[in-house]
C-alpha cells in the first residue's frame, strides 16, 4: 500500500485515503477538436512501466485533487505537486532523470 | 498408551507437572503445557494423523513448524470452527478439539485409498486434461467423484464467534523473527534508541539456539546468552516484542502485516487473532531457514521426517519420535540429530551420508559415540506396516542397481541442507539468487525490494541470508543492523559478539535417490507431500513441454495449496533443472507472495463484520418510517421505505393502495436521500453552463429547473432539478445515492480544469429533510398549517424560503407525481417534526404516505425517466427523447463534442419509447428483450401494473423506436415466449402535464 503525502494539507496517508485519477496533464478538446484530437483526449492514456505523472485525489483527506510523480515499475514516488500546473515542476523533473541516470526506471 | 513416547528427560518447553487433556478424532489424550498438537500427539505414539489429498496415502508429522504439509487439522467446532491449522503450530490447550482431515469414514481404514491403486489416473496435468476433453465427463464423472475425495479440511458452517481486530503501528526498524539473528539486530537497533518491533511467529525467542545450543557467544553458553539478551530487550521502552506473531507481508512503501494468535491457546480471549497494519522505515528479515528433505521411494510414510524436526521434538518437548532411527544426511548438521537421539538414550540405527567422506567435529562426535556412519549410502525405498514406516533398503550411490541392506526403523530424519527463507525479501520484488557453493536461493543484493525512495526496504540477516552457523549467523544480523542504523541516521557502532561455534563442512545435496538406473524408475518419490506430486509427475511435465518454473508448479500443482511449496519447491526446481539439463540458476525460482503463511479470514475482516461491514445511511424519518411498517430498499447506502405495510397485506396491495392516495388525495415522501450540493461564487452560474446540458445561467433567482448531466461521452450521467437561491448561489439536487459523486465531479472539473473559476461548492445532502407532499389536496394540506408562504401564490417550478409549522423550510413547486406537488427542505432537526404533522395532516384528508416503489410507477406513468434504468451508461439524452434539454445555444459543456459523433446521431439508435402489451394484465419482464426477425431491438427498462390506468405499462429502449409509434413488437417473457406489444409514447398518463400545474 502506497504512503502518499498530499502537496495541499501535507498529511502522509495510507493510499486507501487517497483516490486514483488516472494520467495527468491531459489536453481537453471540445466543440471545434477534430475527431482524431477528441477520441486522443477521450481514450488514448499511456500505460508505462516505469515513469508515471498520474492525478490523485485526497478523498478521504482534505478532498484537493494534486499530481504524483511515480515510478510503476519499482513504487518510487519521485515527487507530488499541486493540480494547478500544466507541466511538472523542474525539481521533481530533475528527479527523475537522476533516476534514469542511476538505471533505476528506464 | 499415556504418552508412551515422552522421554524420561528434556523437554525445555514443556511443564511436565501438570497435565492437559485434549481430543484427537473423538479420542482423549494428555499432554503438557507448553506441548504443541504435534508433539502431544507424537508423545502418545500416534504417527498417523492426515490423509494426503489426492491419493489418500496414510501421512504423518513431518516438520515441527510453520512448514508443515501433511498435519492439518480441523480445529474446534461450530462456531469456533477452523480447516488447515498446522498443528504443529497449535499449543496445546484446555479443551482443545481437533479432527483429522481428508479420510472416509476413519484415519485408519479410508475408503479413498482404493484410488490410490488407480493413481496412474492421475499424472501431472490431471486436472487440466480432464477439464479438455471429453467435457461431459468432467462435468457428469469426474467433477463428483474428485469433490468427494479431494480437499483439504472442512469449511465452516456456522458463523464465526470469535472477535478479531487490526491496530495500527509505526516503527523505525520491524524485525522479522526472533532467533538468534533476530534478537542480535533487535540489541543493536534498540540500543541505538530505534523503534523496534520484534515479532516472533512462536510463542519463544531464540530460535533454533534453544536446540542447538553447541555454541558460546561471548564467552557465554548459548542458554546464558540468550536468557541475558532476552532480559537486555524487555527492558527497552524502544523495543517492543511480539510472540505468536508472524510478520506476513511486506507489501510497497514498507508497509507491512504482522499475525497476531493472540486468543487461540482456549482462554477466553477477547480477540482471537490480530492483524497489524505497520510502518517501518526498514525491515530485516531474521527469518531463517528451512530444512530440505530428499525424494526417495515412498518418503512419505508416517515416520519420515526432517532431522531438525526429530531433535527438536526430544530437545524442546521431551519426545521421542521413533524407537529405532535411520538419519539420511547430505551435511554434517544431520548428525546433530543423531548425537541428540543418542544423548536422549534413544537409538539410532545408521547414519547414511551422501557424501564419500564425511568429516568434520559433528561426524567425530557421533563417531566417539560408536554411531554407525555408511558413506556414499542413502536410502532407496522405505516400506510400511500398519500405515507406518517399518524399514528402509539402502542404496549404494556408485552400485544403484545392487541390492541395498535392509534396516527395521520406525523413524526416517532427513536432512538435504538448509533453505533461506526468503519470502519477505520478495513480497514486493526482491530477486533471490541461486548459491551454487552454498547449493541455496539466497536474497540478491543488488535486487533489493525498493521503499518510495528507492531504499532498499527490507534487509535480511542471518540464515535468511545463508549463514549457515552461529559464528557467521550473529557477524552477517550485526553488520546488517549496523547498516540499516546507519542508512536511518542512527548509526553507533554496535560491538559484534564474539562466537565460538562448531565447524561444519559443506553439503552434498541429493535431490532423489536412487538417482539412477532401474530402482529410480516407477515408485513414488514425493516432492511435495501435500498435493501429491512426486519426481515423476515434475519430469513428465517437464517432458510435455512445462519447462517454465511457473508453469510446471500450475501444472503439477507443485508448491500450491497452504504451505506454498515450504519443503518442495527447491526440490521440485532441481528435478526440473534435471529433467531439462539446466542448472538451478537457469531454472530460477517462483516468486513468493504474501501472506508467508495463512491468515485466517477473521483476522482480515477485523471489526469491519455484520453492521459495521458498510454502515447504512439513514435520514432522519428512518426511526418513524421502521414503526410504521417501512419496508426497506437499499438505494445507494441509504435504506428508503419501499412501501408501508398495513397489517398482513401484500406488496401489490401496499403499492397501489398508495399510488391511488396520490392521485387521488395527497400522500407525503420522504426525499431526503435525493442529493443536495450548494454552488457558490462569482463563476457559479458559468460553471454549471459548464456541467449541465442545459443553459443555468438564464435561470432567475427563485425559480427552478430540470437539469441533465452528461460525462465527456455524452453520455446522460445524473439529473435533477437545479434551484437558483440568489444570483451567486445554485442549489444542485442529484439522484440519490449520486451525491457524493457528483459532488466529487464537480470537484473535479474546478480543481484541475478550471482552476481560474471562483466557485464553492458543498455537498449538503445529509443536512436537510426534504419531503414531498403530491396529491390534489397537497394545497388544501399546507393552507391549513401555519405558514408565511402563499401556497396559493407560488408558481409551478419556483421556490420560496419561510416556515411551515413552525419549522424553517425552503418550499419548491416540483412534481416527480405529475400532481400538484411541494418538496420542503428544513434542517434535520427539524425533519420529524414537520414529517409528523404534514403525515397527520395528509391522513385528516384521507391521505398519507407513499413509499419508492409508489414513486416509481407514478413517474413511469408520467413517462418522467430514473437514471440508471433508463440509462445505463451508454444513452444520451436525445435517446431518452429529451432534447428539449440540451442547450444549441451554449458553446461548450461536458460531453457536447461527444454528442457531435456519428454514433451518437445515428437515426437507428435505441430510443425511449412507451410499451402497451395487447394483454392489459400481462405485466413484462424488467430487462426483456424486443425482438424481430430472431433478433434483439432494444430492451424493457421499466415496467409496472399501473394502478391508475388499471393495466400494465412499460418503457423501453428501441432501435429507432421515436419513428414507431403505433407498430406492434413482440417482447420475450420466457423462453421461447413472447408478448405482443404496441410501442407508443411513453407519457401514459395526463400528456399535457395539467394535473401538476393548477
Ligand atoms: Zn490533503
Amino acid at each position: 500500500m502506497l504512503l502518499i503525502d498530499c502537496p495541499c494539507c501535507g498529511v502522509s496517508g495510507e493510499e486507501t485515503e487517497f483516490a486514483p485519477g488516472g494520467e495527468a496533464h491531459i489536453v481537453r478538446f471540445g466543440p471545434g477538436s477534430s475527431d482524431a484530437e477528441f477520441s486522443s483526449y477521450l481514450f488514448d492514456r499511456k500505460n508505462p512501466r516505469g515513469v508515471h505523472f498520474e492525478r490523485w485525489r485526497h478523498a478521504f483527506g482534505c478532498g484537493k485533487w494534486f499530481h504524483m510523480a511515480r515510478s510503476t515499475q519499482t513504487l518510487e514516488v519521485f515527487g507530488v505537486y499541486k493540480a494547478d500546473v500544466t507541466t511538472p515542476p523542474q525539481d521533481i523533473l530533475d528527479r527523475v532523470e537522476a533516476a534514469k541516470a542511476e538505471g533505476r526506471v528506464k | 498408551m499415556s504418552q508412551s513416547h515422552r522421554l524420561e528427560t528434556g523437554g525445555v518447553l514443556v511443564d511436565r507437572t501438570r497435565q492437559i487433556k485434549f481430543l484427537f478424532d473423538g479420542k482423549s489424550y494428555s499432554g503438557h503445557p507448553g506441548d504443541t498438537l504435534a508433539s502431544a500427539l507424537l508423545a502418545n505414539g500416534v504417527k498417523l494423523v492426515n490423509r494426503s489429498y489426492k491419493y489418500h496415502r496414510p501421512r504423518g508429522v513431518v516438520s515441527s513448524g510453520p512448514e508443515e504439509p501433511n498435519a492439518l487439522v480441523n480445529l474446534g467446532n461450530a462456531g469456533t470452527h477452523e480447516p488447515n491449522i498446522r498443528m504443529t503450530q497449535i499449543e496445546l490447550h484446555d479443551g482443545l478439539d481437533a479432527t483429522s482431515q481428508n479420510r472416509f469414514p476413519s484415519l485408519e481404514a479410508d475408503v479413498g485409498v482404493l484410488n490410490a491403486a488407480a493413481s496412474r489416473f492421475y499424472p501431472a496435468g490431471f486436472y487440466y486434461k480432464t477439464f479438455i476433453h471429453p467435457r461431459h465427463a468432467w462435468k457428469y464423472f469426474w467433477e463428483p467423484v474428485i469433490r468427494r475425495i479431494a480437499g483439504l479440511g472442512k469449511a465452516p458452517t456456522h458463523a464465526d464467534s470469535a472477535q478479531y481486530e487490526h491496530t495500527y503501528a509505526f516503527c523505525d526498524v520491524l524485525i522479522a523473527g526472533g532467533g538468534v539473528a533476530g534478537l542480535i539486530a533487535a540489541k543493536a537497533a534498540g540500543e541505538a534508541g530505534a523503534r523496534v518491533i520484534l515479532a516472533e511467529q512462536t510463542e519463544r525467542l531464540g530460535g533454533r539456539l534453544l536446540v542447538d545450543d553447541d555454541a558460546e557467544i561471548d564467552g557465554k553458553s548459548a542458554r546464558v546468552w540468550l536468557e541475558e539478551t532476552i532480559a537486555a530487550l524487555e527492558a527497552m521502552d524502544n523495543v517492543t516484542i511480539r510472540l505468536r506473531t508472524c510478520c506476513s507481508a511486506a507489501y510497497d512503501h514498507n508497509y507491512c502485516l504482522l499475525y497476531e494468535r493472540s486468543g487461540d491457546r482456549g482462554e477466553a480471549a477477547q480477540v482471537r487473532h490480530r492483524l497489524w497494519r505497520v510502518r517501518t522505515g526498514r525491515v530485516i528479515a531474521a527469518t531463517g531457514m528451512i530444512e530440505r528433505p530428499i525424494a526417495f521411494n515412498y518418503n512419505d510414510l508416517p515416520g519420515v521426517m526432517l532431522a531438525s524436526a526429530v531433535r527438536d521434538y526430544v530437545k524442546l518437548w521431551g519426545v521421542s519420535p521413533g524407537e529405532k532411527t535411520v538419519v539420511y544426511t547430505t551435511n554434517d548438521d544431520g548428525y546433530r540429530t543423531a548425537l541428540a537421539l543418542a544423548e536422549a538414550g534413544c537409538t539410532v540405527r545408521a547414519i547414511l551420508d551422501s557424501r564419500r567422506e564425511p568429516d568434520g567435529p559433528l561426524v567425530g562426535a557421533a563417531r566417539a559415540l560408536g554411531l554407525e556412519i555408511r558413506p556414499n549410502t542413502g536410502i532407496g525405498k522405505a516400506k510400511a506396516k500398519r500405515n507406518k514406516l517399518a524399514s528402509i533398503e539402502t542404496v549404494d550411490f556408485d552400485n544403484p542397481e545392487a541390492p541395498g541392506t535392509t534396516i527395521e526403523c520406525d523413524c526416517v530424519a532427513m536432512s538435504n541442507g538448509w533453505s533461506p527463507v526468503v519470502h519477505l525479501y520478495s513480497h514486493s520484488g526482491g530477486k533471490a539468487m541461486w548459491d551454487e557453493e552454498a547449493v541455496m536461493y539466497r536474497p540478491d543484493p543488488a535486487n533489493p525490494p525498493r521503499g518510495r525512495d528507492a531504499e532498499a526496504m527490507v534487509h535480511v540477516a542471518g540464515g535468511a541470508h545463508g549463514a549457515l552457523t552461529t559464528d557467521a549467523v550473529v557477524a552477517q544480523a550485526a553488520a546488517v543492523a549496523a547498516e540499516v542504523l546507519a542508512e536511518l541516521g542512527m548509526g553507533g557502532t554496535a560491538a559484534v559478539p564474539d562466537v565460538s561455534a562448531t565447524a561444519e563442512t559443506p553439503t552434498h545435496p541429493v535431490w532423489v535417490t536412487p538417482s539412477a538406473g532401474k530402482a529410480a524408475l516407477g515408485g513414488k518419490h514425493f516432492l511435495d507431500f501435500q498435493n501429491d506430486v512426486t519426481v515423476a509427475d515434475v519430469a513428465l511435465a517437464a517432458r510435455e513441454g512445462y519447462e517454465s518454473v511457473e508453469h510446471a508448479k500450475r501444472y503439477t500443482t507443485l508448491g500450491m495449496a497452504t504451505d506454498q511449496g515450504k519443503l518442495s519447491n527447491i526440490n521440485g526446481h532441481a528435478i526440473l533443472g534435471k529433467t531439462l539439463g539446466k542448472t538451478m540458476a537457469e531454472v530460477g525460482t517462483t516468486t513468493f507472495r504474501p501472506p508467508y503463511t495463512p491468515i485466517s479470514f477473521g483476522s482480515i475482516a477485523g471489526r469491519e463484520t455484520g453492521n459495521l461491514f458498510k454502515p447504512v445511511r439513514e435520514t432522519a424519518l428512518h426511526g418513524w418510517h421502521a414503526a410504521r411498517g417501512g419496508d426497506w430498499e437499499p438505494v445507494g447506502d441509504w435504506r428508503r421505505p419501499y412501501r408501508y405495510q398495513q397489517g398482513s397485506e401484500d406488496r401489490d396491495t401496499s403499492i397501489h393502495r398508495e399510488c391511488l392516495r396520490v392521485r387521488n388525495t395527497v400522500g407525503v415522501l420522504d426525499a431526503s436521500t435525493l442529493g443536495k450540493i450548494i454552488v457558490k461564487g462569482p463563476d457559479a452560474a458559468k460553471f454549471l453552463d459548464m456541467m449541465y446540458t442545459n443553459m443555468m445561467s438564464t435561470l432567475k433567482p427563485g425559480k427552478c429547473r430540470y437539469g441533465l448531466m452528461n460525462n465527456e461521452n455524452g453520455f446522460l450521467m445524473d439529473d435533477g432539478v437545479v434551484v437558483r437561491l440568489d444570483e451567486e448561489t445554485f442549489l444542485c439536487h442529484t439522484t440519490s445515492g449520486g451525491a457524493d459523486n457528483i459532488h466529487g465531479w464537480f470537484e473535479e472539473w474546478l480543481q484541475t480544469e478550471w482552476f481560474d473559476l471562483k466557485v464553492y461548492t458543498a455537498n449538503v445532502t445529509e443536512q436537510f429533510t426534504q419531503i414531498a407532499v403530491a396529491g390534489p389536496k397537497a394545497r388544501d394540506l399546507l393552507n391549513s398549517l401555519d405558514s408565511d408562504i402563499d401556497f396559493n401564490a407560488l408558481p409551478f417550478m419556483s421556490m420560496a424560503e419561510g416556515t411551515l409549522a413552525g419549522c424553517p423550510v425552503r418550499a419548491f413547486r416540483i412534481s416527480f407525481t405529475g400532481e400538484l406537488s411541494f418538496e420542503f427542505a428544513t434542517p434535520v432537526s427539524f425533519g420529524l417534526a414537520l414529517w409528523e404533522v404534514l403525515h397527520a395532516k395528509a391522513e385528516e384528508l384521507g391521505g398519507g404516505t407513499y413509499g419508492t416503489e409508489a414513486q416509481h410507477i407514478l413517474r413511469a406513468e408520467k413517462g418522467f425517466v430514473v437514471i440508471g434504468d433508463e440509462t445505463d451508461g451508454t444513452v444520451t439524452a436525445h435517446d431518452v427523447g429529451m432534447g428539449w434539454a440540451v442547450s444549441k445555444k451554449k458553446e461548450d459543456f461536458i460531453g457536447k463534442r461527444a454528442m457531435e459523433r456519428s454514433d451518437l446521431t445515428r437515426p437507428d439508435r435505441k430510443q425511449l419509447v412507451g410499451l402497451m402489451t395487447e394483454d392489459p394484465t400481462e405485466v413484462l419482464p424488467d430487462g426483456a428483450h424486443g425482438v424481430e426477425g430472431g433478433k434483439a431491438i432494444g430492451h424493457v427498462t421499466s415496467t409496472y401494473f399501473s394502478p391508475t390506468l388499471k393495466r400494465s405499462i412499460a418503457m423501453a429502449l428501441i432501435n429507432g423506436g421515436q419513428g414507431r409509434f403505433g407498430e406492434v413488437i413482440e417482447v420475450s417473457t420466457a423462453k421461447n415466449k413472447t408478448a405482443r406489444a404496441v410501442i407508443c409514447d411513453p407519457v401514459f398518463y395526463d400528456k399535457k402535464g395539467e394535473r401538476q400545474d393548477v
